[in-house]
């Protein structure tokens, strides 16, 4: 009898079994990798703002204080932005003809505020509470990265629920004396009480309820 | 392949890589975060401002000498308020935030964003600035004076006396005599010198 198939045709035919178990593995994998690109987690992507408000400048050259302009951060569950008086506490003086800064002016005159366009930003069926955090020992830098030297401000975690657990399942590992919280570049040194010590001394529990968080 | 089934994967592809970013309705849910704009109000703001006449939870100011700082229309002459560590602590930590980058850390005037040149604030040290009554100080803090901006609105009468402590505290470690320090202290001092 004729062989119906040549004999490359064993060839093709591993090729194409292999072929299609690589490219069902290749489109997982590309879609794994859209949602944790920065296009879908927005890590590292800069928003266009109405002013090109430094922090490097502010924070890391200056030295101001994030509760100059995040008022509520240790007391409230949002940090709060600064309303267009902060800005022109300073920037009535200085730099006051700069064009960088004429949308804070314009909005001092009509009284129009300034409209930031939000960074982070959490969906609504999650709840987060920045007072808690901060008073017990999780320090800005942990969850907004290096802020002192952003020229721009981006997102330094994706802020997804995967990254929340994973502090609260051992939050030890990433507490601070109080005292440290607001620092950068911060190492602890022989002095400073351990994880452990700093979670004993303010009660500090795993948490990873559901309602936790979806309340 | 037909044609059908071609096209019927290639849109199940195409689903595929969209499915990504599809959004719930739960994640933006009708309700007015802090600061949202909001179409509700003539004035598109979600942040309502305070109804006139109306006193806000926790800012029912008591018009005696804590929160105005003056006593028959003079500035008091000293604190009105029990002076202790927590409070000069606190005083610490609010001129930290708010005046630091202005006065300085020590109170000379030569604060970061002077360097950068907004106008020298006078520094504590003046035979002036040493003999103001502390209602003066008070006063300065709420409502400005020159360039410097009122900070009634933002720093809370308590606080405002923790930072008026700490300046006075500010004057008297730059005009301290060696020997009115404590024994242990006066001896790490002498210790340093040598
Ligand atoms: C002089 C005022 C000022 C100071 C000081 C300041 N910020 Fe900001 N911050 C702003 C303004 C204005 C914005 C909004 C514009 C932007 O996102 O860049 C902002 C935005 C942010 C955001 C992003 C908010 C969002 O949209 O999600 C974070 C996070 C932040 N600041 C953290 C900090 C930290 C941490 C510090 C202290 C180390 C600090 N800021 C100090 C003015 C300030
Ligand atoms: C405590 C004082 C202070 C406050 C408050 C402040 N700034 Fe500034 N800002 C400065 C200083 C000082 C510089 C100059 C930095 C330098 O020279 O490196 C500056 C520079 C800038 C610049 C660059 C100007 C130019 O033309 O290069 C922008 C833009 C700016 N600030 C925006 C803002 C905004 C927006 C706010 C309000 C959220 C604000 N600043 C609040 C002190 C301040
Ligand atoms: C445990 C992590 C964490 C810590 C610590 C933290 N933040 Fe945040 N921050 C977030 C998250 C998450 C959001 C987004 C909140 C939302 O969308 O509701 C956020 C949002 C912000 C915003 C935007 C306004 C808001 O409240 O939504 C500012 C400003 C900010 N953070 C400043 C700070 C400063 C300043 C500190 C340090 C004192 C700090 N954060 C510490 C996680 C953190
Ligand atoms: C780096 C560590 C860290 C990260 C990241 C973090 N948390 Fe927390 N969270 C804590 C700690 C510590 C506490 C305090 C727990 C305690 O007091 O027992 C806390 C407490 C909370 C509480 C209050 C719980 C209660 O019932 O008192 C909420 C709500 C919360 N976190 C939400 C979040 C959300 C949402 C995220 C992610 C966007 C997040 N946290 C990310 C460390 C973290
Ligand atoms: C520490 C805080 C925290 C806890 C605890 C938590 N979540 Fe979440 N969850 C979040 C945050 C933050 C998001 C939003 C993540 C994002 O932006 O993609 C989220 C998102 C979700 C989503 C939507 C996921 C998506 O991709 O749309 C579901 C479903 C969910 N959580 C279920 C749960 C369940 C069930 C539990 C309990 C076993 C739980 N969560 C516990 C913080 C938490």
């Amino acid at each position: 009898m004729p062989q119906i198939f040549h004999p490359s045709m064993n060839t093709i035919s591993r090729v194409s079994i292999f072929g299609a178990v690589f490219f069902v593995m290749a489109a997982v994998g590309v879609g794994a990798a859209i949602v944790r690109s920065p296009y879908a987690t927005e890590v590292g992507v800069v928003r266009v703002q109405p002013v090109p408000f430094s922090h490097q400048h502010h924070v890391g050259d200056v030295g101001i204080d994030c509760r100059y302009c995040h008022r509520s951060v240790e007391t409230e569950a949002f940090a709060g932005l600064p309303s267009t008086d902060v800005c022109m506490d300073c920037h009535s003086v200085l730099w006051a003809d700069s064009p960088m800064l004429e949308p804070v002016r314009e909005s001092y005159r009509t009284g129009e505020p300034l409209a930031w366009n939000r960074v982070h930003d959490l969906p609504d069926y999650a709840y987060f509470n920045h007072a808690i955090h901060v008073r017990q020992g999780v320090a800005c830098e942990t969850c907004h990265g290096r802020v002192d030297e952003m020229p721009l401000m981006y997102r330094e975690e994706t802020l997804h629920m995967q990254w929340c657990l994973e502090c609260h399942r051992n939050p030890e590992v990433f507490l601070r004396p109080s005292e440290d919280v607001f620092a950068f570049d911060w190492e602890p040194d022989e002095s400073t009480p351990t994880g452990e010590e700093l979670a004993a001394l303010h009660g500090i529990e795993s948490k990873t309820d559901c309602s936790t968080c979806h309340r | 392949m037909s044609p059908v089934s071609r096209s019927a994967i290639l849109g199940l592809l195409l689903g595929l890589v969209l499915l990504p970013g599809c959004v719930q309705e739960m994640a933006n849910q009708p309700r007015i975060d802090p600061l949202e704009p909001s179409a509700f109000f003539p004035d598109g703001s979600g942040a309502r401002p305070q109804v006139p006449g109306t006193i806000a939870r926790g800012q029912l100011y008591a018009d005696n000498a804590a929160t105005t700082g003056r006593e028959d229309g003079e500035p008091v002459q000293t604190i009105p308020i029990e002076v202790s560590a927590g409070l000069l602590a606190e005083g610490r930590k609010q001129y930290g935030i708010y005046c630091d980058h202005c006065h300085g850390s020590a109170g000379y005037g030569d604060g970061m964003v002077v360097q950068r040149g907004f106008p020298h604030p006078p520094t504590y040290y003046s035979e002036r600035l040493l003999n103001v009554p502390d209602g003066h100080l008070f006063a300065v803090i709420t409502d400005g004076l020159g360039r410097m901006p009122g900070y009634k609105a933002r720093i809370e009468p308590q606080d405002r006396w923790a930072i008026v402590a700490y300046v006075r505290a500010l004057q008297l470690s730059q005009h301290a005599d060696a020997s009115e320090l404590p024994a242990d202290l006066r001896n790490e001092l002498t210790a340093t010198d040598e």
